[in-house]
């Protein structure tokens, strides 16, 4: 049996108690790598409604969070992109999903800063473009100008990494590291779905990528569950 | 006829690079280009989800679903390679280290304005990560076929699509030429077989300069 002591590992059903209609849900992944399978097949089988969804994309039809978009669980989406998943461009087209598009090394940075306690960041990515500039404050820093974004936070954040220890440690694979050590900081509450939970002392301090205070609970993953668009 | 429209694009595009340049490559015809490096080029291929040094496409059998490119196709590492997370991705690209960047387009303008997220009203895939690699990659090198689906031009005086950002492109590739975005204009330096002078210009929407050097290739 697996030591608990810091009363963290948790089951997926306990996980989705957390998870309810209308909450913000920020979610890890890099169209669908790195995004936790168990947890969304969780969300989505608990019927979780009018979600604003956080997260790098829309992913595919069937693959990550595409899931719970193309189910029409979500009626707001924050994200860099929904090209690869039509279902969001239809329901967008439909008035039944609200997409804010950032780009995407400012929705990460908007994340980071929302995960690290800063007020806002200065970006002067599209500061000269009126589709991403409106509405936003410009302030000139040195005589240069840059767009005033806003930190991002959720009720829930939830991630996927590889292996993960009972305090919440957490380290990632390759490249489904992506957004998910600032989706991690981000959350009011932080569910990590860990391929493997490993006893503590395990993981190499050096190693671990997310320190285990920003992680409230692990569930085990049952691993992915779709099939991804090149098989 | 050896290769296909799409393979020469992306074969010419490949010309482009010189050993040691740190590369991002969109998704469609740029992502074909490592297939065409010149003999003996060897460069970085970055990737915005957090790769730093991607090789070549796995075997049939040995994908790995946790090494993926940006498109989300499994890819492989070199040695030297390094994995981070998105903003560290970022943070290479926004710091303008990327030397080059290959992208697709809706629209470019004779200024090197590039219009390649969304058709107000009809398809709207939104920015990802083209606005950072257009406004801060120190080469901008846009890939894409010459005209529309509807035959209308794609390189034009003023874009009507909103844009990703301004002045950015510096050379444009087409199945049917290459041009090179100047301070003067465009100038038109290949024509691609079997297009004419005549085909070209008649498909384009902004003036164009000759080069003296006009090849046909």
């Amino acid at each position: 049996m697996m030591n608990n002591e810091f009363g963290k590992v948790i089951s997926l059903h306990e996980a989705v108690q957390h998870i309810d209609d209308g909450c913000s849900l920020m979610v890890g992944g890099f169209g669908g790598i790195g995004s936790p399978p168990s947890l969304i097949e969780a969300i989505l089988n608990k019927e979780v409604k009018n979600m604003t969804l956080i997260c790098n994309d829309t992913g595919f039809p069937d693959i990550g969070v595409g899931r719970l978009v193309s189910r029409g669980r979500v009626k707001k989406a924050i994200v860099s992109h929904i090209g690869s998943n039509p279902a969001a461009g239809k329901l967008m087209h439909e008035g039944k999903l609200e997409v804010e598009f950032s780009p995407q090394g400012v929705l990460v940075e908007r994340i980071r800063a929302g995960g690290v306690g800063l007020g806002g960041i200065l970006v002067d990515i599209g500061v000269d473009n009126e589709w991403v500039a409106k509405g936003k404050q410009v302030i000139e820093v040195d005589g240069r100008r840059y767009l005033l974004e806003l930190p991002l936070t959720a009720d829930v954040s939830i991630v996927y990494a590889k292996k993960g220890d009972p305090f919440g440690n957490l380290i990632y694979d390759k490249s489904a590291r992506n957004t998910n050590p600032y989706v991690a900081m981000a959350g009011h509450i932080t569910i990590a779905e860990v391929e493997e939970i490993v006893p503590l002392g395990q993981l190499n301090p050096e190693e671990i990528i997310t320190p285990g205070i920003f992680i409230n609970h692990i569930v085990q993953s049952k691993g992915v569950n779709w099939k991804w668009a090149w098989e | 006829m050896g290769l296909g429209v799409r393979e020469r694009m992306a074969k010419r595009a490949a010309k482009e690079l010189r050993s040691g340049m740190i590369v991002n490559l969109g998704i469609g015809i740029p992502s074909m280009v490592p297939d065409y490096l010149p003999e003996g080029v060897r460069v970085i291929f970055q990737s915005e989800n957090g790769i730093l040094g991607m090789g070549e496409s796995p075997k049939k059998g040995e994908e790995d679903a946790n090494l993926c490119n940006a498109g989300g196709y499994p890819v492989t590492v070199i040695k030297g390679a390094s994995y981070s997370d998105s903003a560290t991705a970022f943070a290479m690209i926004r710091k303008g280290l990327i030397d080059v960047t290959m992208l697709g387009a809706l629209q470019v303008s004779e200024k090197g304005d590039l219009a390649n997220w969304m058709i107000p009203g009809r398809r709207v895939p939104g920015i990802g990560g083209a606005m950072e690699l257009a406004q801060k990659a120190k080469k901008v090198v846009v890939v894409m076929n010459h005209v529309n689906k509807h035959g209308e031009p794609k390189i034009v005086k003023a874009c009507t699509l909103p844009l990703t950002a301004r002045k950015c492109v510096h050379l444009i590739i087409t199945d049917m030429a290459v041009m090179e975005v100047t301070t003067e204009g465009l100038l038109l330096t290949e024509i691609m077989e079997p297009y004419d002078l005549n085909d070209v210009l008649q498909c384009t929407a902004a003036p164009l300069m000759i080069s003296k050097s006009l090849k046909r290739v």
